[in-house]
Order: C-alpha cells, then structure tokens, then sequence
C-alpha cells in the first residue's frame, strides 16, 4: 500500500483506464463510447511518460555539456507514446466516420436502439 | 451489386456504398424466427440490461484492483536503477549524438534508429484518413439530398455572415501559426517538437483559415488532388529515403548523406528531410480529417 503511494502515477493511470473502460461498457451513446476508449488510451500515455521519468534529470535534447545517461530521462517511452497518439487518433477518426454511417443507416447514435433495429432486420431477412 | 449472395458480405458493401439497405430487407421472406434468449430465459429485458450494466461494474472494479496490485509491485517511480533505463537507453544518450546527428535524442531515436516504427505510423494514419475518404466522401453512391440541402444552407448562412472578428484574426494569426509550424518541423532534431506535432500545428492552423474563410477558399491551394499527391509523395520519399539508408548506413557501412555538425539547422542526416515528410502527411491528415467530417470533401 505505501509502495502504491509511491508510484501514485501509475495508480492514477490505472484508475484512469478503469474509468475509461467502465465508460466504453456502460454507455449506449457511441460517441461516448469512444470517448471513454480515448480516457483509456490517455491513461496509456501517462502509464509510459512515468515509467521513462527519472528524479532530477531533464529531457533527452542535449543542449550544452556532455551526453551522459546519468543527465536525461529515458528517451523510449516518449517514442512509444507518440506510436500511441498516432494510433489513438486513426482508430478515433476511424470509428467516427463508421458511427456517421451507422446514424445515416439507422438515425440514432443509441447503441441499444441499433441493435434492436439490426434485430428486427435480420428477423424480416429470414 | 446483385450477383452476390444475400449474405452478410453484400450487405455490407452495399453499407459501405451508402445504399438503403433497410428497404432492400423489406422484400424479404417473412419467416418468423425464435427469439427466446438462450440463457436466463426469464429475464425482461431491463433485468437484463440491469445485469450488465452491474456486471460491467464489477468486472471494471476487479479489473483495475487487479492492475493496482500490480502496480503496487512495480519498480519504484523516478528510481534512476529501475529496469527500464537499461543498457538500451544509455546507448541511445551516449552515442546518440555521434550515430545520429541530432542533439534531440528522442527525435535522433525515432528516425533513425527506429525510422521503420515511424514509417508504420505514417502508413496508419494514411491509412486511416483513406478509410475515412471511402466512409465518408460525398459521390454518386454516398449521396443524401437532405444533406446536401442542409450543407448548402449552411454554407449559404455564412456567405451572408460577415464575421469580421474571425476573418481580421485569421488574417493576422494564420500566417504565425503556419511559420509556427514550420519552425517546429524544421527544428525537429534541435529542440521539442518535430513533424507529428508540427504537422499537427499546420493542419490547426488550416482548419481555422476553413472556419473563417470557407472551403472554396482553402480549395484555390489546397484541393483533393494535392493532397493526394503530398500524402502519397511524402509516403514515398520517406520509404526511398529509409530503404536507401538501410542499404548503406543502416549496416555500419559509409552513409553519403554527411551528418553535420550536432545543433546546426542542416544536421542530422537524413532526419531533417524525414521530419518533413512527416509534417507533411500529418498536416493533410489533420485538415483532411476536418474537412472530411464536416463537409463529406477535401
């Protein structure tokens, strides 16, 4: 429990992609929906900007004096944080522009509401 | 479109394509089919809304005990011995500088070092934006005369708005925030920055000359046809860029392309010419997005 006080960015993180996970299972709203994978997707990036942080160091851009490891953070996290936001933002635009399609196909953003119409669809199919 | 089966994969093409797939539906056979659920029969719907919706809570809560625990046996925040900072990074900040040429270590690791990941993220978010163009672009087979009316009427609404403020600001802060941009571009190997976020600037800036000025007005720079040329040529010349320098450099032989001198504006290599690149197709992505989400056209 003390340690949990220690790495409270962690915790913070964590407790974050659990409110954003609860929010992409409870809400019917699609765009609430996605909003909620995006909580989880921020709570990734601040998961990996504090494994990289190190007390008393700076950002890796070496402006003046020598480059040793003991002045910087560590540079990988910050690359695969940027790996993240790309990808975040692809499958966000992405799912976006389907939900348009689904609200053009059925006029309702309620997630409950389409399946219940994809139902009675598939129904009047057979 | 009809010599496909009626199965699911027509459907969805038809989907895609913007046709009415409900009405097809209707001339359907009419069967009746069982819809007595399979499990907890007896459960009204609500109930069984109910139930998920307390089940999702639960499962949640579990859940992210469970990554608490874990994360209460993780190394210690901000501890210079912790496992991450191995041998890996002190390479990259040692001899950083010497095999990369870029005095920004993060931007020196991203494209050069790992310039393959980098291309990965271009290609997603060209592919992305591709994808968006097919949902969404307006064309004969995606096509809603109620939309449309609707557009023109908005369009049409600030035609007639003046909106002085928004046009004189733009006027004044476009310009600085395109510069904005191309500075932190074309600084990418000296301080933060570099072309996602530059690109990101630029395609901001676009957006906000769209809102005050309209699109035919981004149109007379800016149309389909160059923004499908400077995505794709930026695709390609880093993938030549990057296939050239895995041919010569990447494998400890003499890269022709000189490195500089470390904190000049022509330094790094190839990393400069990549970051442009970058910059670029984010830029297009980003006003792209926009102008696909608002208006169905670039």
């Amino acid at each position: 429990m003390e340690h949990l006080m220690h790495n409270y960015y962690e915790a913070a993180a964590v407790i974050l992609f659990g409110i954003g996970f609860m929010n992409l299972l409870l809400q019917s709203n699609l765009i609430k929906k996605f909003i909620g994978l995006n909580i989880m997707d921020t709570a990734v990036y601040l998961f990996l900007a504090a494994k990289g942080f190190i007390y008393g160091r700076v950002a890796p851009i070496v402006t003046s004096g020598e480059a040793v490891i003991e002045r910087f953070v560590n540079p990988v996290p910050s690359g695969l944080v940027l790996t993240g936001i790309v990808v975040s933002v692809s499958v966000t635009a992405f799912s976006l522009a389907l939900i348009i399609r689904l609200y053009k196909v059925y006029h309702t953003f309620d997630m409950d509401e389409i399946m219940k119409l994809a139902r009675e669809e598939e129904k009047r199919e057979y | 479109m009809a010599k496909l089966p009626k199965g699911g994969l027509s459907r969805f093409v038809a989907w895609v394509n913007g046709e009415e797939v409900v009405d097809d539906l209707k001339h359907g056979h009419h069967k009746e089919k069982k819809t007595k659920a399979k499990y907890l029969p007896h459960l009204t719907m609500e109930q069984r809304l109910l139930g998920y919706r307390i089940l999702g809570v639960l499962i949640c809560s579990i859940f992210v005990l469970i990554l608490l625990a874990t994360v209460s046996k993780l190394p210690t925040f901000g501890s210079p011995n912790n496992p991450a900072s191995n041998e890996v990074v002190e390479r990259y900040i040692e001899s950083g500088i010497e095999e990369t040429g870029a005095i920004n270590l993060v931007a020196g690791m991203i494209l050069d070092y790992r310039a393959f990941d980098t291309f990965g993220e271009s290609n997603v978010l060209f592919l992305a934006v591709i994808s968006v163009v097919m949902l969404l672009k307006r064309d004969r087979n995606n096509f809603d005369e109620d939309d449309e009316k609707i557009l023109n009427e908005d369009i049409d609404l600030d035609d007639e708005d003046d909106n002085i403020i928004l046009k004189r600001f733009t006027m004044i802060i476009f310009p600085l925030i395109t510069l904005y941009g191309v500075y932190v571009i074309l600084n990418g190997h000296l301080s933060p920055g570099g072309g996602f976020s530059g690109g990101a600037i630029i395609g901001a800036g676009l957006i906000l000359f769209d809102t005050a000025f309209g699109q035919s007005a981004v149109r007379k720079f800016f149309n389909f046809k160059r923004f499908t040329y400077i995505s794709v040529g930026c695709l390609l010349t880093y993938c030549a860029c990057k296939s050239y320098s895995f041919f010569t450099g990447a494998n400890h032989l003499e890269n022709i392309i000189p490195k500089g001198i470390p904190g000049n504006i022509l330094s790094g290599g190839l990393i400069l010419p990549l970051n442009i690149c970058v910059g670029l197709i984010v830029a297009c992505t980003m006003y792209g997005f926009y102008a696909l989400f608002t208006r169905g056209e670039i």
